[in-house]
Protein backbone atom coordinates (compact mmCIF):
# COMPACT_ATOMS: atom_id res chain seq x y z
CA UNK A 1 0.00 0.00 0.00
CA UNK A 2 1.33 3.48 -0.83
CA UNK A 3 1.26 5.89 2.11
CA UNK A 4 -1.17 8.64 3.01
CA UNK A 5 0.28 12.10 2.44
CA UNK A 6 1.64 13.75 5.58
CA UNK A 7 -1.00 16.44 5.44
CA UNK A 8 -4.56 17.03 6.64
CA UNK A 9 -7.61 14.97 5.75
CA UNK A 10 -11.30 15.04 6.56
CA UNK A 11 -13.83 12.34 7.26
CA UNK A 12 -16.05 12.34 4.16
CA UNK A 13 -19.70 13.27 4.64
CA UNK A 14 -22.06 12.94 1.65
CA UNK A 15 -23.48 16.43 2.25
CA UNK A 16 -20.02 17.87 1.48
CA UNK A 17 -19.57 15.98 -1.79
CA UNK A 18 -20.12 18.96 -4.09
CA UNK A 19 -17.97 21.29 -1.96
CA UNK A 20 -15.07 18.81 -2.09
CA UNK A 21 -15.47 18.15 -5.82
CA UNK A 22 -15.50 21.91 -6.49
CA UNK A 23 -12.03 22.35 -4.95
CA UNK A 24 -9.85 19.34 -5.73
CA UNK A 25 -6.45 19.55 -4.06
CA UNK A 26 -7.72 21.34 -0.94
CA UNK A 27 -7.52 18.22 1.22
CA UNK A 28 -4.58 15.89 1.67
CA UNK A 29 -6.84 12.85 1.92
CA UNK A 30 -10.34 11.65 2.73
CA UNK A 31 -11.31 9.01 5.26
CA UNK A 32 -14.43 6.87 5.07
CA UNK A 33 -16.03 4.36 7.38
CA UNK A 34 -15.73 1.11 5.44
CA UNK A 35 -19.13 -0.20 6.55
CA UNK A 36 -20.96 2.69 4.85
CA UNK A 37 -19.65 1.49 1.47
CA UNK A 38 -20.69 -2.13 1.66
CA UNK A 39 -23.99 -1.76 -0.18
CA UNK A 40 -24.25 -3.18 -3.70
CA UNK A 41 -24.46 0.17 -5.49
CA UNK A 42 -26.02 3.60 -5.46
CA UNK A 43 -24.82 7.04 -4.40
CA UNK A 44 -22.14 5.99 -1.85
CA UNK A 45 -20.13 4.12 -4.48
CA UNK A 46 -20.70 6.75 -7.16
CA UNK A 47 -19.46 9.52 -4.87
CA UNK A 48 -16.50 7.51 -3.64
CA UNK A 49 -15.42 6.59 -7.17
CA UNK A 50 -15.58 10.26 -8.18
CA UNK A 51 -13.67 11.46 -5.09
CA UNK A 52 -11.05 8.73 -5.42
CA UNK A 53 -9.82 10.18 -8.71
CA UNK A 54 -8.42 13.27 -6.97
CA UNK A 55 -7.90 12.19 -3.36
CA UNK A 56 -5.81 9.82 -1.32
CA UNK A 57 -8.09 7.54 0.70
CA UNK A 58 -8.01 6.18 4.21
CA UNK A 59 -10.34 3.25 4.85
CA UNK A 60 -11.36 3.24 8.49
CA UNK A 61 -13.23 0.20 9.74
CA UNK A 62 -15.61 0.19 12.68
CA UNK A 63 -16.96 -3.33 12.24
CA UNK A 64 -14.25 -5.94 12.82
CA UNK A 65 -14.50 -6.17 16.62
CA UNK A 66 -10.77 -6.95 16.79
CA UNK A 67 -10.82 -6.76 20.58
CA UNK A 68 -13.58 -9.37 20.83
CA UNK A 69 -13.07 -12.74 22.47
CA UNK A 70 -14.83 -14.45 19.57
CA UNK A 71 -13.31 -15.12 16.16
CA UNK A 72 -13.40 -12.48 13.44
CA UNK A 73 -16.36 -12.34 11.05
CA UNK A 74 -14.90 -13.88 7.88
CA UNK A 75 -17.69 -12.59 5.65
CA UNK A 76 -16.90 -9.10 6.89
CA UNK A 77 -13.20 -9.58 6.19
CA UNK A 78 -14.13 -10.63 2.65
CA UNK A 79 -16.18 -7.47 2.20
CA UNK A 80 -13.25 -5.37 3.42
CA UNK A 81 -10.94 -7.11 0.99
CA UNK A 82 -13.35 -6.43 -1.87
CA UNK A 83 -13.54 -2.75 -0.90
CA UNK A 84 -9.73 -2.51 -0.75
CA UNK A 85 -9.39 -4.13 -4.16
CA UNK A 86 -11.99 -1.81 -5.64
CA UNK A 87 -10.76 1.51 -4.23
CA UNK A 88 -7.06 0.80 -3.47
CA UNK A 89 -6.89 2.95 -0.33
CA UNK A 90 -3.55 4.27 0.97
CA UNK A 91 -4.38 3.06 4.48
CA UNK A 92 -6.63 0.69 6.39
CA UNK A 93 -7.24 1.16 10.10
CA UNK A 94 -9.40 -0.35 12.84
CA UNK A 95 -9.90 -0.07 16.59
CA UNK A 96 -8.60 -1.61 19.79
CA UNK A 97 -12.17 -2.37 20.89
CA UNK A 98 -14.99 -4.88 20.53
CA UNK A 99 -18.45 -4.35 19.04
CA UNK A 100 -20.08 -7.76 18.57
CA UNK A 101 -21.22 -10.34 21.04
CA UNK A 102 -22.51 -13.66 19.80
CA UNK A 103 -24.51 -12.74 16.72
CA UNK A 104 -25.46 -9.27 18.00
CA UNK A 105 -23.84 -6.13 16.59
CA UNK A 106 -23.66 -3.33 19.19
CA UNK A 107 -22.56 -0.38 17.01
CA UNK A 108 -20.19 1.02 19.64
CA UNK A 109 -16.49 0.67 20.46
CA UNK A 110 -16.43 -1.18 23.77
CA UNK A 111 -13.41 -1.54 26.10
CA UNK A 112 -11.38 -4.61 27.01
CA UNK A 113 -8.94 -5.64 29.72
CA UNK A 114 -5.24 -5.61 28.86
CA UNK A 115 -4.05 -9.09 29.86
CA UNK A 116 -1.87 -11.83 28.47
CA UNK A 117 -5.01 -13.53 27.20
CA UNK A 118 -6.42 -10.49 25.38
CA UNK A 119 -2.99 -9.67 23.98
CA UNK A 120 -2.75 -13.11 22.40
CA UNK A 121 -6.30 -12.86 21.01
CA UNK A 122 -5.79 -9.42 19.51
CA UNK A 123 -2.41 -10.27 18.01
CA UNK A 124 -3.99 -13.31 16.35
CA UNK A 125 -6.82 -11.12 15.03
CA UNK A 126 -4.51 -8.40 13.73
CA UNK A 127 -2.32 -10.99 12.02
CA UNK A 128 -5.42 -12.59 10.47
CA UNK A 129 -6.66 -9.20 9.21
CA UNK A 130 -3.29 -8.31 7.67
CA UNK A 131 -3.02 -11.74 6.10
CA UNK A 132 -6.57 -11.66 4.71
CA UNK A 133 -6.40 -8.10 3.41
CA UNK A 134 -2.84 -8.37 2.16
CA UNK A 135 -1.72 -5.12 3.78
CA UNK A 136 -0.42 -3.67 7.02
CA UNK A 137 -3.16 -2.22 9.19
CA UNK A 138 -3.17 0.59 11.73
CA UNK A 139 -4.74 -0.03 15.15
CA UNK A 140 -6.31 2.93 16.96
CA UNK A 141 -5.99 3.64 20.70
CA UNK A 142 -9.44 3.89 22.33
CA UNK A 143 -11.20 6.54 24.42
CA UNK A 144 -12.46 4.78 27.55
CA UNK A 145 -14.67 5.56 30.54
CA UNK A 146 -13.77 2.54 32.71
CA UNK A 147 -10.84 0.23 33.28
CA UNK A 148 -10.70 -3.46 34.22
CA UNK A 149 -9.49 -4.92 37.50
CA UNK A 150 -7.90 -7.78 35.55
CA UNK A 151 -5.66 -5.56 33.39
CA UNK A 152 -1.98 -6.32 33.90
CA UNK A 153 -0.61 -4.22 31.01
CA UNK A 154 -0.61 -0.48 30.53
CA UNK A 155 -2.38 0.55 27.33
CA UNK A 156 0.84 1.92 25.79
CA UNK A 157 2.84 -1.25 26.56
CA UNK A 158 -0.06 -3.33 25.25
CA UNK A 159 -0.12 -1.42 21.95
CA UNK A 160 3.68 -1.55 21.66
CA UNK A 161 3.62 -5.31 22.14
CA UNK A 162 0.91 -5.74 19.47
CA UNK A 163 3.10 -3.74 17.09
CA UNK A 164 6.14 -5.84 17.97
CA UNK A 165 4.33 -9.15 17.51
CA UNK A 166 2.28 -8.37 14.39
CA UNK A 167 4.15 -5.62 12.57
CA UNK A 168 1.00 -3.51 12.42
CA UNK A 169 1.08 0.26 12.67
CA UNK A 170 -0.87 2.53 15.00
CA UNK A 171 -3.42 5.23 14.56
CA UNK A 172 -2.84 7.74 17.35
CA UNK A 173 -6.08 9.47 18.31
CA UNK A 174 -4.85 12.43 20.38
CA UNK A 175 -8.36 13.30 21.52
CA UNK A 176 -8.79 9.74 22.78
CA UNK A 177 -5.57 10.12 24.77
CA UNK A 178 -6.85 13.33 26.35
CA UNK A 179 -10.31 11.86 27.02
CA UNK A 180 -8.90 8.71 28.65
CA UNK A 181 -6.28 10.66 30.63
CA UNK A 182 -8.91 13.01 32.01
CA UNK A 183 -11.33 10.17 32.75
CA UNK A 184 -8.76 7.96 34.47
CA UNK A 185 -6.88 10.89 36.06
CA UNK A 186 -3.49 10.22 34.49
CA UNK A 187 -1.08 12.57 32.72
CA UNK A 188 -1.57 12.51 28.93
CA UNK A 189 2.06 13.57 28.46
CA UNK A 190 3.28 10.53 30.37
CA UNK A 191 1.04 8.37 28.16
CA UNK A 192 2.42 9.98 24.99
CA UNK A 193 5.98 9.66 26.29
CA UNK A 194 5.38 5.90 26.56
CA UNK A 195 3.48 5.61 23.27
CA UNK A 196 5.36 3.81 20.46
CA UNK A 197 5.32 6.86 18.18
CA UNK A 198 7.59 5.28 15.58
CA UNK A 199 4.70 3.00 14.61
CA UNK A 200 2.18 5.80 14.09
CA UNK A 201 0.90 6.03 10.51
CA UNK A 202 -1.94 8.46 11.09
CA UNK A 203 -3.28 10.86 13.71
CA UNK A 204 -6.92 11.52 14.54
CA UNK A 205 -8.16 14.77 16.07
CA UNK A 206 -11.76 15.16 17.24
CA UNK A 207 -13.96 16.98 19.71
CA UNK A 208 -15.47 15.70 22.92
CA UNK A 209 -18.15 16.71 25.40
CA UNK A 210 -17.91 17.00 29.18
CA UNK A 211 -20.07 15.58 31.95
CA UNK A 212 -19.48 16.39 35.60
CA UNK A 213 -19.19 13.46 38.00
CA UNK A 214 -18.86 13.98 41.77
CA UNK A 215 -15.12 13.23 41.47
CA UNK A 216 -14.57 15.56 38.50
CA UNK A 217 -14.94 15.68 34.73
CA UNK A 218 -15.91 12.72 32.57
CA UNK A 219 -15.14 13.42 28.92
CA UNK A 220 -17.21 11.71 26.22
CA UNK A 221 -15.67 11.04 22.82
CA UNK A 222 -18.51 12.44 20.70
CA UNK A 223 -16.80 13.47 17.43
CA UNK A 224 -19.35 16.26 17.55
CA UNK A 225 -17.42 19.43 18.43
CA UNK A 226 -14.29 21.41 17.49
CA UNK A 227 -10.97 19.96 18.63
CA UNK A 228 -10.32 21.21 22.19
CA UNK A 229 -7.35 23.49 22.92
CA UNK A 230 -5.48 21.00 25.17
CA UNK A 231 -5.74 18.43 22.36
CA UNK A 232 -4.22 20.89 19.88
CA UNK A 233 -1.35 21.46 22.32
CA UNK A 234 -0.73 17.72 22.75
CA UNK A 235 -0.89 17.28 18.98
CA UNK A 236 1.76 19.96 18.44
CA UNK A 237 3.97 18.27 21.05
CA UNK A 238 3.60 14.91 19.30
CA UNK A 239 4.55 16.47 15.96
CA UNK A 240 7.68 17.97 17.52
CA UNK A 241 8.82 14.40 18.14
CA UNK A 242 7.51 12.69 15.00
CA UNK A 243 7.57 15.34 12.30
CA UNK A 244 4.51 15.68 10.04
CA UNK A 245 2.06 12.76 9.99
CA UNK A 246 -1.20 12.25 8.05
CA UNK A 247 -3.79 13.94 10.28
CA UNK A 248 -7.54 13.56 10.19
CA UNK A 249 -10.18 15.93 11.53
CA UNK A 250 -12.94 13.56 12.68
CA UNK A 251 -16.40 15.10 13.04
CA UNK A 252 -19.21 12.54 12.76
CA UNK A 253 -22.18 13.88 14.76
CA UNK A 254 -23.80 17.33 14.48
CA UNK A 255 -21.67 17.74 11.36
CA UNK A 256 -21.01 21.45 10.73
CA UNK A 257 -20.80 23.24 7.37
CA UNK A 258 -17.83 22.50 5.19
CA UNK A 259 -16.07 25.81 5.92
CA UNK A 260 -15.97 25.00 9.64
CA UNK A 261 -14.29 21.68 8.84
CA UNK A 262 -11.86 23.42 6.51
CA UNK A 263 -10.84 25.86 9.24
CA UNK A 264 -10.18 22.95 11.63
CA UNK A 265 -8.15 21.30 8.87
CA UNK A 266 -6.23 24.54 8.26
CA UNK A 267 -5.31 24.73 11.94
CA UNK A 268 -3.89 21.20 11.76
CA UNK A 269 -2.12 22.01 8.49
CA UNK A 270 -0.40 25.02 10.08
CA UNK A 271 0.97 22.81 12.86
CA UNK A 272 2.07 20.22 10.29
CA UNK A 273 3.95 22.91 8.34
CA UNK A 274 5.68 24.13 11.50
CA UNK A 275 6.68 20.58 12.35
CA UNK A 276 7.92 20.04 8.79
CA UNK A 277 10.15 23.13 8.96
CA UNK A 278 11.51 22.16 12.37
CA UNK A 279 12.33 18.65 11.16
CA UNK A 280 13.92 19.90 7.96
CA UNK A 281 16.14 22.30 9.95
CA UNK B 1 -18.88 -13.87 44.73
CA UNK B 2 -15.81 -14.61 42.56
CA UNK B 3 -16.51 -14.29 38.85
CA UNK B 4 -15.04 -15.97 35.79
CA UNK B 5 -12.13 -13.78 34.71
CA UNK B 6 -11.75 -15.04 31.14
CA UNK B 7 -12.04 -12.47 28.36
CA UNK B 8 -15.11 -14.22 26.95
CA UNK B 9 -16.84 -14.32 30.33
CA UNK B 10 -16.05 -10.66 31.03
CA UNK B 11 -17.38 -9.69 27.64
CA UNK B 12 -20.51 -11.74 28.16
CA UNK B 13 -21.13 -10.00 31.48
CA UNK B 14 -20.45 -6.58 29.91
CA UNK B 15 -22.88 -7.35 27.09
CA UNK B 16 -25.59 -8.58 29.45
CA UNK B 17 -25.22 -5.42 31.56
CA UNK B 18 -25.88 -3.24 28.51
CA UNK B 19 -29.45 -4.54 28.67
CA UNK B 20 -29.92 -4.42 32.45
CA UNK B 21 -29.58 -1.79 35.18
CA UNK B 22 -26.34 -2.74 36.96
CA UNK B 23 -22.78 -2.62 35.66
CA UNK B 24 -20.90 -5.91 35.31
CA UNK B 25 -18.35 -7.00 37.94
CA UNK B 26 -14.64 -6.43 37.46
CA UNK B 27 -14.69 -2.77 36.36
CA UNK B 28 -12.76 -0.03 38.07
CA UNK B 29 -12.60 3.78 38.13
CA UNK B 30 -10.63 6.33 40.14
CA UNK B 31 -13.71 6.74 42.35
CA UNK B 32 -15.12 3.21 42.54
CA UNK B 33 -18.62 4.45 43.46
CA UNK B 34 -18.80 6.05 39.99
CA UNK B 35 -18.48 2.79 38.04
CA UNK B 36 -22.24 2.65 37.43
CA UNK B 37 -22.34 6.26 36.14
CA UNK B 38 -19.44 5.57 33.81
CA UNK B 39 -20.89 2.29 32.57
CA UNK B 40 -24.03 4.20 31.69
CA UNK B 41 -22.08 6.02 28.97
CA UNK B 42 -21.54 2.73 27.15
CA UNK B 43 -25.14 1.66 27.67
CA UNK B 44 -26.41 5.00 26.35
CA UNK B 45 -24.03 4.94 23.37
CA UNK B 46 -25.20 1.49 22.29
CA UNK B 47 -28.90 2.27 22.68
CA UNK B 48 -28.69 5.77 21.25
CA UNK B 49 -26.59 4.87 18.20
CA UNK B 50 -28.81 1.94 17.24
CA UNK B 51 -31.95 3.97 17.89
CA UNK B 52 -30.68 6.77 15.62
CA UNK B 53 -29.73 4.24 12.94
CA UNK B 54 -33.29 2.93 13.04
CA UNK B 55 -34.72 6.46 12.96
CA UNK B 56 -32.59 7.25 9.91
CA UNK B 57 -34.19 4.28 8.14
CA UNK B 58 -37.73 5.06 9.37
CA UNK B 59 -38.07 8.86 9.52
CA UNK B 60 -41.81 8.87 8.77
CA UNK B 61 -42.53 6.30 11.49
CA UNK B 62 -40.65 8.60 13.87
CA UNK B 63 -42.79 11.56 12.73
CA UNK B 64 -45.97 9.54 13.11
CA UNK B 65 -45.35 8.35 16.68
CA UNK B 66 -43.15 11.23 17.90
CA UNK B 67 -39.44 11.15 18.82
CA UNK B 68 -39.95 10.14 22.44
CA UNK B 69 -42.23 7.20 21.69
CA UNK B 70 -39.99 6.20 18.77
CA UNK B 71 -37.01 5.93 21.15
CA UNK B 72 -39.01 3.55 23.37
CA UNK B 73 -40.16 1.61 20.32
CA UNK B 74 -36.57 1.39 19.08
CA UNK B 75 -35.41 0.11 22.45
CA UNK B 76 -37.97 -2.69 22.39
CA UNK B 77 -37.15 -3.54 18.78
CA UNK B 78 -33.37 -3.53 19.32
CA UNK B 79 -33.74 -5.82 22.34
CA UNK B 80 -35.96 -8.17 20.32
CA UNK B 81 -34.11 -8.07 17.00
CA UNK B 82 -30.58 -6.67 17.44
CA UNK B 83 -28.57 -6.10 14.27
CA UNK B 84 -26.64 -9.19 13.21
CA UNK B 85 -24.15 -7.44 10.97
CA UNK B 86 -21.79 -4.46 11.28
CA UNK B 87 -23.18 -3.16 7.99
CA UNK B 88 -26.33 -1.31 9.03
CA UNK B 89 -27.29 -0.15 5.52
CA UNK B 90 -30.07 -2.75 5.32
CA UNK B 91 -30.70 -3.36 9.01
CA UNK B 92 -34.31 -3.25 10.18
CA UNK B 93 -36.19 -5.46 7.72
CA UNK B 94 -38.05 -6.96 10.69
CA UNK B 95 -39.33 -3.59 11.91
CA UNK B 96 -42.59 -3.77 9.93
CA UNK B 97 -43.63 -7.21 11.25
CA UNK B 98 -42.50 -6.09 14.72
CA UNK B 99 -44.82 -3.07 14.52
CA UNK B 100 -47.68 -5.22 13.23
CA UNK B 101 -47.41 -7.45 16.30
CA UNK B 102 -46.51 -4.84 18.96
CA UNK B 103 -49.58 -4.23 21.21
CA UNK B 104 -48.71 -0.61 22.20
CA UNK B 105 -49.18 0.48 18.54
CA UNK B 106 -52.19 -1.73 17.77
CA UNK B 107 -54.29 1.46 17.44
CA UNK B 108 -52.08 2.58 14.51
CA UNK B 109 -52.70 -0.26 12.04
CA UNK B 110 -51.07 1.64 9.12
CA UNK B 111 -47.61 1.81 10.76
CA UNK B 112 -46.41 -1.56 9.51
CA UNK B 113 -47.27 -0.71 5.88
CA UNK B 114 -45.52 2.68 6.12
CA UNK B 115 -42.48 0.90 7.60
CA UNK B 116 -42.47 -1.55 4.68
CA UNK B 117 -42.44 1.41 2.30
CA UNK B 118 -39.54 3.06 4.11
CA UNK B 119 -37.59 -0.19 4.09
CA UNK B 120 -38.23 -0.62 0.36
CA UNK B 121 -36.72 2.84 -0.14
CA UNK B 122 -33.55 1.79 1.74
CA UNK B 123 -33.25 -1.30 -0.44
CA UNK B 124 -33.63 0.81 -3.58
CA UNK B 125 -31.02 3.25 -2.28
CA UNK B 126 -28.32 0.56 -1.98
CA UNK B 127 -29.36 -1.82 -4.78
CA UNK B 128 -26.86 -2.73 -7.50
CA UNK B 129 -26.10 -0.26 -10.28
CA UNK B 130 -27.23 -0.71 -13.90
CA UNK B 131 -27.07 1.58 -16.91
CA UNK B 132 -30.45 2.71 -18.28
CA UNK B 133 -31.20 2.19 -21.95
CA UNK B 134 -31.90 5.32 -23.97
CA UNK B 135 -35.58 5.78 -24.86
CA UNK B 136 -34.69 5.37 -28.56
CA UNK B 137 -33.92 1.70 -27.89
CA UNK B 138 -37.67 1.11 -27.65
CA UNK B 139 -38.16 2.55 -31.12
CA UNK B 140 -38.66 -0.84 -32.71
CA UNK B 141 -41.31 -2.61 -34.76
CA UNK B 142 -43.21 -5.35 -33.01
CA UNK B 143 -43.16 -3.60 -29.63
CA UNK B 144 -45.55 -6.23 -28.29
CA UNK B 145 -42.87 -8.95 -28.36
CA UNK B 146 -40.41 -6.84 -26.37
CA UNK B 147 -39.30 -8.08 -22.96
CA UNK B 148 -37.46 -5.83 -20.56
CA UNK B 149 -34.89 -6.10 -17.80
CA UNK B 150 -35.84 -3.52 -15.19
CA UNK B 151 -33.42 -1.73 -12.88
CA UNK B 152 -32.27 -3.79 -9.84
CA UNK B 153 -33.56 -1.08 -7.50
CA UNK B 154 -37.14 -1.31 -8.81
CA UNK B 155 -39.70 -2.58 -6.33
CA UNK B 156 -43.48 -2.69 -6.69
CA UNK B 157 -45.17 -1.77 -3.47
CA UNK B 158 -48.74 -2.61 -2.46
CA UNK B 159 -50.35 -1.99 0.93
CA UNK B 160 -53.85 -2.58 2.24
CA UNK B 161 -53.58 0.65 4.24
CA UNK B 162 -53.14 4.06 2.51
CA UNK B 163 -49.41 3.90 3.29
CA UNK B 164 -48.25 5.69 0.13
CA UNK B 165 -50.57 8.64 0.82
CA UNK B 166 -49.46 8.80 4.46
CA UNK B 167 -45.80 8.63 3.50
CA UNK B 168 -46.18 11.39 0.89
CA UNK B 169 -48.06 13.61 3.32
CA UNK B 170 -45.07 13.42 5.68
CA UNK B 171 -42.47 14.52 3.14
CA UNK B 172 -41.19 18.12 3.20
CA UNK B 173 -43.95 20.22 1.61
CA UNK B 174 -46.31 17.23 1.57
CA UNK B 175 -50.03 17.96 1.40
CA UNK B 176 -52.09 16.59 4.28
CA UNK B 177 -55.50 16.26 2.69
CA UNK B 178 -58.17 13.64 3.39
CA UNK B 179 -56.93 10.09 2.77
CA UNK B 180 -58.54 7.81 0.22
CA UNK B 181 -59.08 4.28 1.51
CA UNK B 182 -56.40 1.75 0.48
CA UNK B 183 -55.08 -0.34 -1.03
CA UNK B 184 -52.22 1.92 -2.17
CA UNK B 185 -49.76 1.03 -4.92
CA UNK B 186 -46.40 2.58 -5.78
CA UNK B 187 -43.33 2.08 -7.87
CA UNK B 188 -40.19 2.52 -5.73
CA UNK B 189 -36.84 2.80 -7.47
CA UNK B 190 -33.59 4.72 -7.68
CA UNK B 191 -33.36 7.20 -10.54
CA UNK B 192 -30.05 7.84 -12.38
CA UNK B 193 -29.46 10.93 -10.21
CA UNK B 194 -29.68 8.59 -7.14
CA UNK B 195 -32.97 10.05 -5.95
CA UNK B 196 -35.20 7.29 -4.61
CA UNK B 197 -38.62 7.82 -6.13
CA UNK B 198 -41.95 6.73 -4.68
CA UNK B 199 -44.40 7.08 -7.57
CA UNK B 200 -48.06 6.32 -6.74
CA UNK B 201 -49.60 4.10 -9.42
CA UNK B 202 -53.05 2.70 -10.07
CA UNK B 203 -53.77 -1.04 -9.71
CA UNK B 204 -53.72 -1.55 -13.49
CA UNK B 205 -50.26 -0.01 -13.86
CA UNK B 206 -49.11 -2.09 -10.89
CA UNK B 207 -50.29 -5.21 -12.77
CA UNK B 208 -48.55 -4.14 -15.99
CA UNK B 209 -45.27 -3.46 -14.16
CA UNK B 210 -45.51 -6.75 -12.25
CA UNK B 211 -45.90 -8.62 -15.52
CA UNK B 212 -42.95 -6.79 -17.10
CA UNK B 213 -40.77 -7.36 -14.06
CA UNK B 214 -41.73 -11.04 -14.22
CA UNK B 215 -40.42 -11.23 -17.80
CA UNK B 216 -43.69 -11.00 -19.74
CA UNK B 217 -43.54 -9.36 -23.19
CA UNK B 218 -45.05 -5.90 -23.43
CA UNK B 219 -47.96 -7.28 -25.44
CA UNK B 220 -48.79 -9.73 -22.66
CA UNK B 221 -48.38 -7.11 -19.92
CA UNK B 222 -50.79 -4.88 -21.82
CA UNK B 223 -53.54 -7.47 -21.24
CA UNK B 224 -53.80 -6.12 -17.66
CA UNK B 225 -54.24 -2.41 -18.50
CA UNK B 226 -53.05 0.37 -20.76
CA UNK B 227 -49.22 0.07 -20.59
CA UNK B 228 -48.60 3.74 -21.43
CA UNK B 229 -48.38 5.04 -17.81
CA UNK B 230 -46.02 2.20 -16.88
CA UNK B 231 -43.75 2.84 -19.89
CA UNK B 232 -43.74 6.56 -19.20
CA UNK B 233 -42.59 6.00 -15.62
CA UNK B 234 -39.91 3.49 -16.63
CA UNK B 235 -38.50 5.75 -19.32
CA UNK B 236 -38.69 8.96 -17.31
CA UNK B 237 -36.67 7.44 -14.46
CA UNK B 238 -34.23 5.38 -16.52
CA UNK B 239 -35.49 2.04 -15.20
CA UNK B 240 -35.18 -0.13 -18.33
CA UNK B 241 -31.66 -1.56 -18.46
CA UNK B 242 -31.96 -4.13 -21.26
CA UNK B 243 -34.46 -5.39 -23.82
CA UNK B 244 -34.76 -8.56 -25.79
CA UNK B 245 -37.26 -10.34 -28.00
CA UNK B 246 -38.39 -13.88 -28.06
CA UNK B 247 -39.06 -16.19 -25.14
CA UNK B 248 -37.55 -15.55 -21.72
CA UNK B 249 -34.03 -17.03 -21.71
Amino acid sequence: MPELPRSTGLGFKPEHFHAIMAKPGTLGFLEIHAENYMGAGGAPHAMLAALRRDHALSLHGVGLSIGGAQGLDLAHLDRLRALIRRYQPESFSEHLAWSSHGAAWLNDLLPLPYTGETLATICAHVAQVQDHLGCRMLLENPATYLTFETSTWSETDFLAEIVRRTGCGLLLDVNNVFVSATNHRFDPRAYLAAFPLAAVGEIHLAGHSTEELPSGALLIDTHGAPVADPVWTLYAEVLERTGPLPTLIEWDTDVPDFDTLLSEAARAQALLSTAGQAHAA
Amino acid sequence: MPHDLSHAAQQGAFHAALWSSDPPPGLSAPSPEEVALRFKVYRNNVHHSLSRALAARYPVIEQLVGAEFFAALARAFIAAVPPRDPVLLLWGAEFAPFLAAFPPVAHLPFLADVARLEYARARACHAADAQPLPAAALDTPDLGALRMVLHPSLALFRAQMPAVQIWRAHQPGGQRGPLQPGPDHALIARAPDFTVIVAPIDPGTFAVLSALQGGAPLGGAADHADPAPALTLLLRHGLITAIHKGPTP
